[in-house]
Formats: C-alpha cells, structure tokens, sequence
C-alpha cells in the first residue's frame, strides 16, 4: 500500500474538497470532513511510525515511479529516521491545530492548513530532488493565502516580506539543483550524496542550499520575515509554519551529506551565526512586550541552537539538534495555543497591560507555567534534552563555543521567566483579565496532549531517538568521508 | 523498594496537585504526610543497612539502575540510584526535616486558600531533592538540581498575588541559572573528557583526568580538572547562596516560613554542598577550585554573618545565619574536609529548620508580624517555642555539648591545617565568625523572647497582605499564646535532634569510617582531616579541649555583647549605629550587591536588549536589509525604466551597437 502518496494526497484532496464544501450548509460538513481527515491523517502516521525499523538507517516505505523521463525526475518517497519524527509530529500539530478550530472558522482556511499540512508530508518524504523542491515551494502558497487574509492587521506587510524572502532563497537551491543534476544526470538526492565535487563547487553549492535553507529555519541574518509572520499570521497557520522544521530539515537531507566539505570550512562561520542567533535573539526576545512575538524571537533562538548543533560534526550535538527540533515544534504549539486563548478572550496579549490571570484562569496559569519550564529547557521536559546534548556537545567542541552557548540557560530563563513573571503572576490591574473565563474543556484537552508529550519525551527521550539513531549516525559517518 | 522512596513523594504530590481542591482539605495532608513517613521510614532503614548490614558483607555501594533515558552509542544515560554511606545520610536528613515540614504545615497554613496546592509543592520538593540525592549520574542529579530549583521556585512565589513575592521566586530562579550555567559547562568538560556522566566511570577514571588541558581561547590553556571543578562549584554557588551568588536567598524569605525551614535552610541550599562532597575524587585532583572554594566560602561566612547583624527581620536573621553557615560548609570542602561540611550540614539542617520553624511559631503567634522590634518578652507566653529556639540558638552558636560544636569546631580545625592557599584567611575568618555568630543569634533570641513585650504597640498598617489578615484583626488584641500540637511537636523532635546529634554521631561519622569509599580525599596533599584524626583522643577530651581554644571564648563574648546591647543598654546600641553610620549604611543595604545588580546587571541587560531591537531588528534587519533591499530593488527598476524608452530609433540604435561589439570581439578570436 502507497501509505507515503496516501499520507501525502490524503490532506491535499481533502483540503480541496473542503474548499469547494465551504458553502455548504454553513460549512459544518466541510468543518466535519477537515476533522475527520486530520484524525485519518493521524493515524495513518501512527501506522508509519509503529511499522517504521528503527534499526534500520535505509530508506523505508519507498514508493517509485518514473514521472518526466526526459530529466530523470522521478515521482519517489521514502522516509529514514531523520524524518520520520518529523511526519509524526505533523500529524500531532495538524490534528491539533484543526481540531482546536472554533466553529464559525471558514471552509476555505481550514482547507489552507489541510493542504499545507500534505505538502510538508511531502517534503520531508520527498527523495528525487525536484520533487522535494515542488514541494518546499508549494507550502508556500496555502500559507501566503491563510495569513494573507486570514492573519492580524499588518498581514499585507508580513506576507510580502515572508513570500519574498522565501522564495528568494529557495531560487538559489533550484539552481543549485540544476547544477547538481548537470553532473550528475539524476535527481536523486541519495545518489548526491556520493556525488564527488571540487571544494570550490561546494562552496558554491553551499551557498545555494544555505540561502534556502537559513531562510526558512531562520537563522540570522535571515530571520526578518519570521516574527512578523508568526504574529500577523492566525494561530493555526502560525503554529503549523513555526513547527514545521522543514528548514532545518533541509539541512540534514541535503546540504550537509552533499556538501560535507565545504560544511566543514565553513563550519566555523556557522557555528559563529547560530550562537549569535542564540544570544542575539534571546535578548531581543527580553525585550518584547507582545506575547506571540516574544515566543516568536524565543523560537528563533531555540533555531540556533539546532543549527550549532548541525555544525559541531559531533554525534551527541547532531542527536541533541535533532531532538530539539522536535521538542522546540511542540513547545512553540503550545504557547501559540496558549497566546490564542489569551487573544480570543482579551482581544490583545500585551504582556505589560495584562497581569495576574492567575487569578482568573488557573488552569491557562498552570499550563502556561508548564510549558515556559518545558521552554526554559527544564529537566524532565523534551525542551531540556536537546539544549543538554547541544551544549554537552558545544563544550567538547570548544570550551569558548560551550560557555556562549550556555548562555541559554540564562537568558532563555530571563525571558521566559520574566513573561511568566508579567502575564500569569501578580495581582489583577487590568479590569478585563478579572473577567476572563478559564479554559474550556477543548482547550484544555488539547494542551494537556502537548504537555504529555513534552513530559513524556522530557522522561524518555530514547523513544525519539532511537528511531532516528540509525539515520543519525549514517550521517555522521557520511559527513566525515569527504568528496574531493 | 528504593524507587519507592521518591515516587511516594511523587505521587502523593500529583494527588494534591491534581485532587486537593476537590477532596476534603485532611485528605491532601494526610496523604502527604504519610508518603513522606513512610519514605523516611524506607530511607532509615537504608541508612540501617549501610551501617550494620554491610560491612559484615564487605559492600560498600549499591547501584540500582531504573532505565535507559538515552541511548547516545557511546554512552548510556540512564536513570538509578547510588545508596552508599552519604546518600543514606541525606535521604534520612531530607526526609526527616520534610516529614516534620509536612506536619507543622498543618499548623501554620491552616487558613491559606492555597492549602492542597502548598502540600503538592513540598511533596514534589521532597521527591525532587531524594532524586538529586540517590541519583548515580549527573544527569539525574541535574533533574533533581532544577526539580528542587522549580519547587523552590513555586513556593517562593507561593502568594502570587504579591509583586515582592514573584519577583523574588523569579530573581530566585535566575541567580540559580547563572549557577547552572557554570554547573552544565563542568558537567559539559567532564563528558567531553570522559564520555561519560554516570559517577561511578567518573570516578573510576579521574586519573585520566590528570594533566589534560582544555583551552578557553585558542592559545590560552588551563587545566581541564581545574576548569571543570570551578564550573560545578559555580553550579554550588547559586543553588548554595555562595558569595556573589546569594541574593536570592534572603529575599527567598517571602515564601510562606516553613519552606524557608525545609527548603531555603535545611535541604535544597545544601544540595551544592552535597554535590561537591559526592564529587570529591574529582575536587581534589584541583588545589586551584579547592583554594578558590575555601576563599569564597570564608568570604561568605563572615559577610553574611556582618550582614546577619543588623536584619530587623527575624526570617531574614535567621537566612543571613544559614548563609554564613553554608559558607562554613563550603571552607570545609576547600579544605578537603568533606566528612565535616556533610556533617555540619546535617546537625545545621536540624538546628536551622528548627529556629525557622521556632521564627514561624512566633509569626503565627503575633498574626504575621516579623520585626524584631515587635516583639520582646515572649518565653512566659510560648514556652515550647522559647525552650527550643534556645536550644536551636545554642547549636547554632557551637556551645558544647550541642550539635553545632561538634561539627562546627572542626570546620574551623580543618581551615587552619589546610594547606591550599586561602586557608589562613578562611582560619580567621570563621573564627571572628563565632563570635558573630553569637552576636546575631543572641541579639535575636534576647529581641524576640527577652525584655519587655513590644507587641501591643503594633500598628495595624504593619501587617503584611496576607490571607490572616481577617483573623489578625480578630485576635488582635489577645495576647499571643503557645502554638498547636502539630506545630510544637516538629519543633521538639527538632530540638532533641540538635541537641544529641553532635554528641551521638562525631565519633562516627567524622572520626570513623563511617563514609568510607563515598568520600575520597587525597590526604597526603590535603592533609587537614588526617591531622585531625591523629589529634582526636576521644568525645571527653574533644569538649574539654574546647575550653583552650577560642572559638567557645568568643561565643561566649558574643553572646554577653548580644546580651549587653540589646537587655543591658538598648540606647547603646543605637549609639554604636549612629557612631559608625557609614559601616552601617553599608550592612543595612547589603554591601550595594542588590544594588549593583538592580542598577548594573538589570538594568544594563534590559538597556542591551532594547538596543538590540533598535539597532538590530528595527535599523539592520527591517531597515537596511528588508526595506534596503525593497529600495535598492526600486531604484535598480527606476533606473532600467529608463532603457525602456518605447522609441525605436533607441533600439535599433542598441542594436547595431551592440552587433558590432559582438563582431569586434568574434573577430578578434
């Protein structure tokens, strides 16, 4: 059975069905049909993961077919343990973030998120480059549409900048593409990974991928689009396009076993860039008084972290990125959640004009606490075992490199704690947080799964791990041979 | 079995937590109470295993490992238990001081709202502190490190609704974060060296560590040992309110008080002391983190104990007190005396829950007054409370034959035969801090229970907002009477605790080979516990000894100055103030640290970072680079406009030009 293509098509039909169903009958049979297709979505992931071979670093659930013979390009899937995570957890935050729609949501942005949440199956179980390509471009399209009519005020100004930006960078990898195809006469991103190319190539070649990929991540300097995306964007639109990792993906399935060398000098200049994401970010999100643009700059930073830990060419560091790919994904669902059910109830979530709510939604209080302990990186929560392993990993590289990126763990503390400090504690000043209701059994429903999640992973990451150990370690093995 | 003494802990906090506020109040502190019995009831049995049970076995450790947390290939990291001598000696101490915690909570929290909530905290503070303390491997006690820092956290900011009390639950946690950052880059050091966390390896290995060297830049090189022990110790100095790291710790005194006994006294400030015990096969390959852990323990010993002078607060004396003493604590690990600072911390965590708990009785018994100054003539009303500060007050100041002595005399016996640098000011230093120590604790003791009652003249602006605040107003002009059963019998136990623990354990613990492999130290380089065991002749002549030397004299003196200012001549203590005026301005605000990081750090961090926005968010990002790029865009486009003229005399022009460029060039070829 086709369950890549199913996984993939699944959201994508369904999606169009729901947008032709808006209209009808007050949009409940397209508003039933999106639910009923994430939950399917859901489970048909949970049939990948439990059938996935942990031990196995190959690719599995491969689908194969020729679609333009003239160029090579093949229709063909396959995921390995770098991206199986990662299909488990689009379908957790597509469920979510669909099942977290209120009832007068419209057809048309449900269908949105749909078919967004089946293309990014797609790019992360794309194996033929061009079709990976297809399908990084085209996430941007549902996207651009769902913030650009259904997100906040500035929306026209932040969807420019993100569809700009994006599709610049990705311009370069396209043409790195075509080149990597001219030499090699294949679009097969695995048959790349043995390509030999001349350092000076791979320079170049990095450069291509890096515009693209730092894009998307981001990573600084490149990073401009991000937070006003996230703000302007509607809630579910904003958790699905900062949980979705493609970006950082990216980095593991192609520029790093492609251009391995060329990573390797480079390394330094990278390694430099993240750790100023990290601190650079984590104080400008001190600074924040807007809620969902402080998780915003609070996301990016976590993004460094990931991207030092790419660049340390050491297994505990590439383990710890990849984990806290995962954990930052469900952590930033979650406050996202958290800053909507704010939003809906105060119409705002200025963190100076709002204190105390505490007082009025303990349960919101007591979630939101869990989830900035889980941002802080708190043992016991999936935030912590990543930012451990990457900064255990930093330290072995360099002592220098170790001590800047522990810095984390105070800064990270600074912010998050202070938000908490401003928003959850204190007495009520504002006259409408006294009248705030708490959450409702839904909402709670939802981010009580998210916090099982981050405390389940935060106990046992092994699970985790160890279905992307095998593909982690052939990467490393991959990325110490070189190419020249 | 052992994995039950957390997890009781555990689970009877996620009942509280969860169903405390839907099941009748007894319900939450009597589950409480009872996990946390029976885990003191399962840690004693323990400790009665590593003493009688094992020697006559020959066992000296025993490592139960739980699960795999992760699997990294090279190393497991995995989650158990080491019970050996030292952890069965703190799961009893925790669980001791947490279960009589538990109980004079009943008491003390008796009308708070937030009763069930209170109960949960403690008891995931209680689990959270045996996990650090049984852990095997430094990941675990990590989790136990920010486990207890979380509880900490939660119970400081207890009474949300105050501003003082978050911000100090937040300033809390921060300070703790900058120890960890030291902590995890030592943690960090040492997996990178050894490729491993699990104690046991560490240990095993730390030969291996001898002579390697780690740069801090390239080009400038230390000694990974050295480097490595410092970052923990930074980890020790902010969970162990050390000097520069302390400020937390006095303004921790906004939580409710019996956490300030069993949190912010007894267990989790001494978990740095603790951690640098457990690790002393790693401390003692480096004289330079010895050196510089005896150097800011001593600072911290007699600074706070100056500080501990002029609190008008009587929780805020008393944490000055437990700073000074966990400066102490620290002097005797530089000195290689691990036995002793493990000692000292177990009979301070006795005598120091005990005047936390004493304090709070009063607090009650005055309905939430804390000024010294309000107070005064209390031993008739309170007797309990009264009998058992004293006794606690006597241990604390080191009179033989209480605990205090014991395990304080050879702190200070310790510092003077070390031989790394600093002890010779660490000797002195504790020392004058005896007799300071006399002075605070007796200044308080006489303020609060001596001399004339000064409570009727409270004013009703005074009282604190709090939830008593009703049942203030109420009672208030009744005199203060002796506290419930529930509160009184801890202070008891307590009490009896301080006073015999010295006498009943020295011999064993810290003259006998009670620890035996848990503890590791390098006596021929660090010779000050074996110079004390060859001069130990016994219980008797160690408390006759104790006459000739100056530590008892100067206790004395400073409990006749404490006595003589306060009793004899109030007004000339007043005098002395006013005469040194600026010393005193000094102690009253702390040595301006709280200001230096008010003003410097805080306000330098927030000014960085809005700096930052402006200059990298707003002028880079958004205005070179988006809005740049959008002009520079517009420009090039305004430019080219102008190619695009519409004529086509231009063009053709364009044209012939360009063909004969093209035909210049191809004919050159």
């Amino acid at each position: 059975m086709p369950v890549l293509s199913l996984l993939i098509w699944l959201p994508i039909i369904a999606g169009v069905a729901v947008l032709l169903l808006q209209r009808v009958d007050g949009g409940r049979p397209s508003r039933w049909l999106a639910n009923a297709t994430a939950w399917l979505a859901f489970f048909i992931a949970a049939y990948v993961l439990c059938r996935f071979q942990s031990a196995s670093a190959a690719m599995q659930f491969s689908e194969r077919a020729m679609w333009i013979p003239y160029f090579g390009i093949e229709y063909s899937l396959g995921i390995d343990g770098l991206s199986v995570l990662f299909i488990g957890m689009n379908a957790l935050i597509t469920l979510l973030v669909i099942a977290a729609q209120k009832a007068d949501s419209k057809g048309s942005y449900l269908a949105a998120l749909l078919i967004t949440s089946g293309l990014t199956y797609g790019a992360f179980s794309a194996r033929d480059a061009v079709l990976f390509y297809i399908f990084f471009e085209a996430m941007l399209i549902p996207m651009y549409l769902a913030i650009g009519v259904f997100g906040g005020p500035q929306r026209k100004y932040a969807t420019t900048k993100f569809f700009l930006y994006t599709l610049f960078g990705s311009l370069f990898m396209l043409l790195a593409l075509f080149y990597l195809y001219g030499v090699s006469q294949t679009f097969s991103m695995q048959a790349w990974h043995h390509l030999p190319l001349s350092l000076y190539m791979q320079l170049i070649l990095f450069g291509a991928f890096f515009m693209a990929f730092a894009v998307k991540t981001p990573m600084w300097p490149l990073h401009a689009w991000a937070p006003d995306a996230y703000v302007e964007a509607p809630t579910g639109a904003a958790i699905m396009l900062a949980s979705t990792k493609i970006g950082a993906y990216g980095f593991l399935r192609l520029l790093l076993p492609i251009v391995p060398d060329a990573a390797q000098v480079l390394a330094p200049w990278m390694i430099a860039l993240s750790l100023l994401a990290v601190i650079y970010f984590g104080f400008v999100a001190l600074a924040q008084t807007d809620l969902k643009r402080l998780i915003a700059y609070s996301s990016v930073a976590h993004m460094g972290l990931v991207t030092l830990g790419f660049f340390l060419f050491n297994a505990v560091a590439l383990k710890g990125a990849v984990l806290l790919m995962v954990s930052n994904a469900l952590v930033v669902a979650a406050l996202f959640f958290c800053a909507d059910a704010l939003k809906t109830r105060m119409g705002d979530c200025r963190l100076n004009d709002c204190g105390g709510i505490v007082n009025a939604m303990p349960w919101l209080a007591t979630l939101l606490v869990f989830f900035a302990m889980a941002n802080i990186g708190l043992p016991g929560t999936s935030g912590f075992v990543g930012e451990f392993l990457v900064i255990l990993g930093a330290v072995g590289y360099q002592l220098g490199v170790g001590l800047l990126a522990a810095t984390v763990v105070v800064v990270g503390a600074a912010y998050t704690l202070w938000m908490v400090r401003r928003l959850v504690f204190g007495p009520v000043t504002h006259p409408s947080v006294s009248a705030l209701t708490d959450l409702g059994m839904r909402e709670r429903l939802l981010l009580s799964v998210l916090a099982a999640a981050m405390l389940g992973f935060g106990l046992w990451p092994q699970v985790l791990l160890g279905m992307a150990d095998a593909s982690i370690t052939q990467l490393l093995a991959h990325m110490a041979l070189s190419k020249l | 079995m052992l994995a039950l003494i957390p997890l009781l802990p555990l689970f009877a906090a996620l009942f509280a937590g969860f169903f405390g506020r839907r099941v009748p109040r007894g319900w939450s502190h009597w589950v409480c109470c009872a996990a946390v019995g029976i885990s003191f009831v399962l840690s004693a049995y323990a400790l009665y295993k590593v003493v009688f049970l094992w020697p006559a076995l020959g066992i000296q450790a025993e490592v139960v490992t739980l699960y795999t947390w992760l699997d990294l290939g090279s190393t497991k990291l995995t989650i158990g238990f080491l019970i050996d001598p030292l952890s069965a000696l703190m799961m009893v101490v925790v669980t001791l001081v947490s279960f009589l915690v538990h109980v004079y909570t009943i008491g003390y929290m008796k009308d708070d709202p937030g009763y069930a909530r209170f109960f949960s905290y403690i008891a995931f503070f209680t689990f959270s502190m045996l996990m650090l303390v049984m852990s095997d491997n430094f990941l675990q006690m990590f989790f136990g490190w920010e486990g207890v820092g979380l509880a900490s956290y939660l119970l400081i900011g207890f009474w949300y609704t105050r501003p003082s009390a978050t911000k100090a639950g937040m300033k809390a946690f921060l300070m703790n974060r900058v120890g960890d950052f030291g902590f995890i880059v030592g943690i960090g050091l040492l997996f990178a060296a050894l490729g491993t966390l699990n104690f046991g390896e560490i240990f095993a290995r730390v030969d291996e560590l001898k002579g390697l060297e780690v740069s801090l830049w390239p080009g400038l090189e230390w000694s990974l040992l050295t480097v490595a022990c410092i970052g923990l110790f930074v980890g020790a100095m902010g969970k162990s309110a050390q000097v520069p790291l302390h400020t937390w710790l006095p303004d921790s005194m906004e939580g409710p008080t019996p956490i300030s006994a069993l949190i912010h006294a007894a267990t989790m400030v001494t978990a740095g002391i603790f951690m640098v015990a457990r690790m002393s096969p790693v401390f003692e390959g480096s004289d330079a983190a010895l050196s510089f852990m005896i150097i800011i323990g001593a600072t911290t010993a007699i600074s706070m104990a100056l500080l501990g002078l002029v609190q008008n607060d009587i929780k805020r004396v008393v944490a000055y007190s437990t700073l000074s003493q966990l400066g102490y604590m620290t002097v005797a690990l530089g000195a290689s005396a691990y036995s002793a600072a493990i000692f000292h911390l177990m009979t301070h965590a006795f005598f120091k829950a005990l005047l936390f708990l004493a304090a709070g009785s009063v607090i009650i018994a005055l309905h939430h007054e804390q000024d010294l100054r309000k107070m005064g003539g209390l031993r008739h009303r309170m007797p309990i409370t009264y009998w058992t500060a004293l006794i606690g007050a006597w241990a604390l100041v080191g009179l033989p034959p209480f605990s205090g002595f014991f395990s304080k005399e050879p702190i200070i016996e310790a510092a003077r035969f070390a031989e790394v640098a600093g002890h010779t000011y660490a000797y002195w230093a504790l020392t004058l801090g005896v007799f300071l120590t006399a002075c605070y604790t007796f200044r308080m003791i006489f303020l609060a229970f001596h001399g004339e009652p000064r409570y009727g003249e409270t004013s009703h602006g005074s009282h604190k907002s709090h939830k008593a605040h009703k049942a203030a107003h109420k009672e208030h002009h009744e005199q203060p009477k002796e506290s419930p059963w529930v509160v009184t019998v801890p202070l008891i136990v307590l009490a009896v605790c301080s006073v015999f623990a010295g006498i009943l354990f020295v011999q064993p613990v810290l003259f006998g080979d009670y620890f035996g492999a848990a503890i590791r130290g390098d006596y021929v380089a660090h010779p000050a516990m074996a110079v004390l065991h060859a001069e130990w002749r016994g219980i008797i002549s160690y408390l006759l000894h104790a006459f000739l030397t100056p530590p008892l004299w100067l206790a004395l003196a400073g409990i006749a100055t404490a006595w003589y200012f306060t009793l004899v001549a109030p007004k000339a203590a007043g005098r002395l103030t006013h005469g040194l005026g600026a010393v005193f301005g000094v102690f009253k605000n702390h040595f301006y640290i709280d200001a230096f990081y008010e003003r410097v750090m805080v306000r330098g961090t927030h000014s960085a970072a809005s700096w930052f926005v402006r200059g990298g968010e707003r002028f880079w990002s958004e205005g070179v680079l988006v809005q740049g790029t959008a002009r520079l865009v517009h420009w090039g486009a305004q430019s080219l406009r102008y190619l695009q003229t519409g004529y086509l005399y231009h063009y053709a022009f364009a044209m012939v030009l360009g063909l004969l460029v093209l035909i210049t060039l191809w004919g050159r070829n």
